[in-house]
């Protein structure tokens, strides 16, 4: 879709995206930014509304598309991923996204999402990683940490998470972002990448869920703190972050580890960033959860590979290029046949 | 001496079964005696019998493998109760088999397979073809097939395994002889199906014909049989299988009605013929999309349903209680498309290659809340096609699931079937919502009045935006809505609009008595052995009649008029009674139910003396 000549689009706003339904999200949910940059980027994507799909599951996040002016479908828990499969081949035309969360899309609904990402359907996905159930009040998620203390997990939670970055590179995925519910530009134009992308885009956006997980991410939104542990990542750029930019990212016998630039580090030793390179992306995408390390955000991956969309269409117009003759009585009538008068 | 001819005997009907180990090509033999006989002008019945596993220890009674056919030149409604020639090609499929063959039936031997580890492996303690066990009760022909089709194949440059596998061929030939059916149908699909390979192509036809010269020149056998040309209706026919028939239907019904059809599924037996069937038809269009999972099965078709496709998928009982769930969100939010269920033995992964009926409650209640979805059976292999067609068509017209119930047998076996013409099917069309250009809020669950059906309104509609999902909706707008008067409205109006679909459905057809002691009443695919079984009886002018049901849900409008009429209604079912729980729960009428679960289509001899039995 990211292609698609933006002549003759009547130039829409972030107003005609709103729908009439009133958000129920709580008050001062990371969701609502989210929904606020989504609906500030989509009049400028070139799509025409009406091409415009929003697929989700179940969960706080799954309400989204109720909140957008396009076509939306709010659908069962997991299943997103599966259902926007078969809207975009049935109408590879659309522009078809997915909004999830972690429970949604990494545990009831991961069999789907690692599947929709093998097979590059071009579709993007949101996917709002809050580490905590919200809907169903409070109980620990895929992505929570070891040790959690919820409701379902009164003396911490046994099992380790899901790294949802190195699941999408593990899938076979060929494009992989991250992006900050309050960082309002980045995550802009994190969205218009993953729009622009031709195959399935997982956008994991870190979404503050204040009533059972407050401040999960706090030491990337705090102001304090985030220049010492965001890593905004650009394509051919080195891996520079901290206050001035005087921190970086070495590669020290394929251990990433932060120094300081100054009189034993320059610039030139810095780890430069290239979404093209699939171990650049692996090594990237383990710097979750590790606190000695900042935490990437920007695109981790994007590479071109065959759409399966594509690739069906192809088929089918090779076949109908082989059968000019294929008609629904010669095909009732085919095999073997005998007359009995 | 003097020279012996052939006896020549005619019959109106035969039944034949081949039996060997899984690797010994029964299931292709069998196929190809119905093809055959089929072109002859013979009606029939086919049932193949497989076992599970692809390829079970060779020579164990586990991997035996079937196929009886039943053709004839009177009105073939099952496979046959009783086998009269039975084709065994090892002493385990001889020992498995033996016990269903017909008093004095003839039995052909392949007699190089009784050896000593065969004869163990089978758990015969003696060798039958030297005891007296077979003589005296069964015309027993040993013939050595393994050594005679050597010998057929000497000069030929092929593998010694590649001739042993050919044995079925020559089996094929003697039954061909036998029944005066000619070979060279079956050369020119050798040909075809064998076409790089020729040294292939020739040692098949060699056995085969060494099986026909067999019989036309040893003298062993000793009678020919004459089945003569069955009187069906006139037309052009084909030799069809249910699984086939499905697809079939399904590309029929998006030709008809012009849109594109879309298949999501994951294969299971045995409705993964279904999927393969309709891959192979791409110049059609058609989509098939093998999904991850049954559950990304069903989803995928929901999606291309909403955005617009004709979308079908097909299962078995396993995976259709996989897409209860999703079946749900299609009830809720009014998503036309077909599921097809091609039932086997349950529970659970029971006996995954053969038949039952016992997924018609899964199929009328097996989801969460209040979830009516309109429930068709087909009766025969044939009727597979008109069963999916007429799923879309109702599906499309009143915006809503539909499930199409067929079985393993069904799947499996096969029939004559009288092509149709394109032209004489049903047109129907999807009710798209034109684009809206002007400002005003579009209304989604607008309703058609007769059909109750909302409008299509398919992404990339311009105008058309707004929001579908789970969640109960406002009856009025649309929109999510918990409130308690409405939920109750929303749930009589979906049962509503299901019943509704009965003014679209055909009067029930009786045959036999209008009125009288006993009706049988059958759904999917007891239809045959129903059939065959009541008209057995009005030969002997009892006072019964048969109704076959292919809606259950709904159920036709005059059933509840047609049951009073007759003092007992028998159910047959291969389940515990099923439809007997929802006829009796419906109707104030006797029912009784003649209900067995053996995984095995009835045989109308069980149904007759069941009658008889009700009749005393
Ligand atoms: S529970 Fe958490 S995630 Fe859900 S709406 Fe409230 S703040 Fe947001």
């Amino acid at each position: 879709m990211g292609d698609k000549s933006m002549v003759n689009v009547k130039k829409l706003t972030r107003k005609d995206f709103s729908s009439d339904q009133m958000v129920r999200w709580c008050p001062g949910c990371g969701d609502y930014s989210i929904l606020a940059q989504v609906q500030k980027t989509l009049p400028d994507i070139g799509v025409e509304k009406e091409n415009i799909v929003f697929v989700s599951g179940i969960g706080c996040s799954s309400r989204f598309p109720y909140y957008m002016n396009t076509y939306g479908f709010h659908t069962i828990h997991g299943r997103a991923p599966a259902i926007a499969s078969g809207v975009k081949i049935a109408n590879p035309d659309l522009s078809v996204w997915i909004v999830t969360g972690d429970g949604d899309g990494l545990s009831i609904g991961g069999n789907h999402t690692i599947h929709i990402l093998r097979r590059n359907i071009d579709v993007n996905i949101l996917l709002f990683n809050n580490r905590i159930y919200g809907l169903t009040k409070g109980q620990y998620s895929p992505t929570s940490e070891l040790g959690k203390v919820s409701k379902s997990t009164p003396m911490g939670s046994l099992d380790r998470p899901f790294n949802p970055p190195a699941l999408a590179l593990g899938s076979q995925a060929t494009f992989v972002a991250r992006a900050i519910d309050v960082d309002g530009k980045p995550l802009q134009s994190m969205i218009r990448r993953a729009q622009e992308h031709r195959g399935t885009s997982f956008l994991e956006i870190y979404q503050n869920c204040l009533i059972f997980n407050d401040g999960a991410y706090s030491h990337l939104t705090d102001k304090k703190t985030k220049e010492d542990t965001v890593l905004h990542l650009e394509h051919g750029k080195p891996m520079l972050f901290g206050k001035d930019k005087k921190k970086g990212v070495f590669l020290s016998k394929n251990t990433p580890k932060v120094v300081e630039i100054g009189e034993q580090w320059s610039e030139s030793d810095i780890l430069v960033h290239n979404e093209k390179d699939w171990i650049i992306a692996s090594i990237l995408s383990h710097f979750t959860y590790r606190e000695d390390l900042p935490t990437p955000v920007g695109v981790l991956y994007a590479v071109d590979e065959p759409v399966y969309e594509d690739m069906m269409v192809d088929q089918i117009s090779h076949a109908v290029s082989q059968n000019q003759k294929a008609d629904l009585n010669s095909l009732l009538g085919s095999g073997d046949t005998w007359t009995v008068e | 001496m003097s020279k012996q001819t052939h006896l020549t005997k005619e019959l109106d009907h035969a039944v034949i079964r081949f039996a060997g180990d899984s690797g010994d090509g029964m299931q292709l033999t069998g196929g190809r005696f119905s093809e055959t006989t089929a072109i002859i002008g013979n009606d029939l019945s086919t049932l193949p019998d497989y076992p599970a596993e692809i390829r079970a220890p060779a020579g164990t009674l586990a991997g035996v493998s079937a196929f009886q056919l039943h053709f004839g030149s009177v009105d073939i409604h099952t496979p046959g109760d009783r086998p009269d020639v039975l084709v065994a090609m090892n002493p385990a499929a001889l020992k498995v088999h033996i016990k269903d063959l017909a008093p004095g039936g003839i039995i052909i031997i392949n007699k190089n397979a009784f050896t000593e580890k065969y004869l163990k492996l089978a758990g015969y303690e003696s060798n039958p073809l030297e005891d007296d066990s077979l003589i005296g009760n069964y015309t027993v022909y040993p013939v050595e097939m393994s050594k005679l089709v050597k010998n057929a194949c000497e000069s030929l440059d092929v593998p010694k395994k590649t001739v042993e596998r050919t044995k079925n061929l020559m089996a094929l030939g003697i039954l061909f002889w036998m029944f005066n059916r000619p070979t060279e149908p079956t050369i020119r699909w050798l040909k075809e199906k064998f076409a790089k390979q020729p040294t292939i192509i020739e040692a098949n036809i060699r056995a085969l014909n060494a099986g026909y010269n067999y019989g036309s020149t040893t003298r062993i056998l000793t009678t020919r049989y004459i089945v003569g040309k069955a009187k069906l209706p006139s037309g052009t026919y084909r030799n069809i299988h249910g699984n086939y028939a499905t697809a079939l239907g399904f590309v029929a019904a998006a030709e008809r009605s012009g849109m594109s059809l879309f298949y999501g599924g994951y294969p299971i037996t045995p409705a993964s013929e279904i999927l393969h069937t309709l891959s192979a038809w791409k110049q059609f269009g058609v989509k098939t999309f093998q999904a991850e999972d049954e559950i990304a099965g069903i989803a995928s078709t929901i999606g291309a349903a909403y955005a617009g496709s004709l979308a079908v998928s097909a299962t078995s009982g396993p995976g259709l209680a996989l897409k209860a769930e999703a079946l749900g969100l299609a009830v809720m939010a009014e998503i036309p498309l077909v599921i097809v269920n091609v039932m086997r033995g349950g529970p659970s992964t029971g006996l995954p290659t053969k038949m039952e009926q016992t997924d018609l409650l899964q199929a009328l209640f097996g989801r969460n809340g209040e979830a009516p979805i309109p429930v068709i059976a087909a009766a025969t292999p044939g009727d597979c096609f008109y069963a999916s067609y007429e799923a879309c068509r109702i599906a499309v017209k009143y915006m809503t699931p539909v499930l199409v119930l067929t079985d393993g047998y069904l799947a499996n076996g096969s029939e004559p079937w009288r092509i149709p013409a394109a032209e004489d099917l049903p047109e129907f069309f999807p009710n798209f919502s034109p684009p809206d250009t002007g400002n005003g809020k579009f209304n989604p669950v607008k309703r058609d009045k007769k059909t109750q059906a909302r409008p299509w309104a398919i992404p990339g509609t311009a105008g058309l935006e707004h929001r579908i999902g789970g969640l109960e909706k406002n009856y009025d707008t649309g929109e999510v809505c918990y409130d308690p008067d409405n939920h109750m409205k929303m749930v009589t109006a979906r049962a509503d609009r299901v019943k509704g679909i009965t003014q679209d459905i055909d009067p029930l057809h009786v045959y036999g008595v209008e009125e009288g002691d006993l009706l049988v009443l059958s759904w999917g695919s007891t239809f045959g052995a129903s059939r065959s079984a009541v008209s057995h009886l009005i030969k002997e002018e009892k006072s019964v009649a048969h109704a076959h049901l292919r809606w259950i849900h709904p159920l036709p409008k005059d059933l509840g008029d047609i049951l009073s009429r007759y003092k007992t209604i028998l159910i047959p079912e291969v389940n515990t009674g099923q439809l007997s729980l929802l006829i009796r729960a419906t109707y104030p009428v006797n029912v009784k139910g003649y209900n067995q679960v053996r995984a095995r289509p009835f045989k109308s001899q069980d149904i007759i003396d069941t009658i008889n039995r009700q009749l005393d």
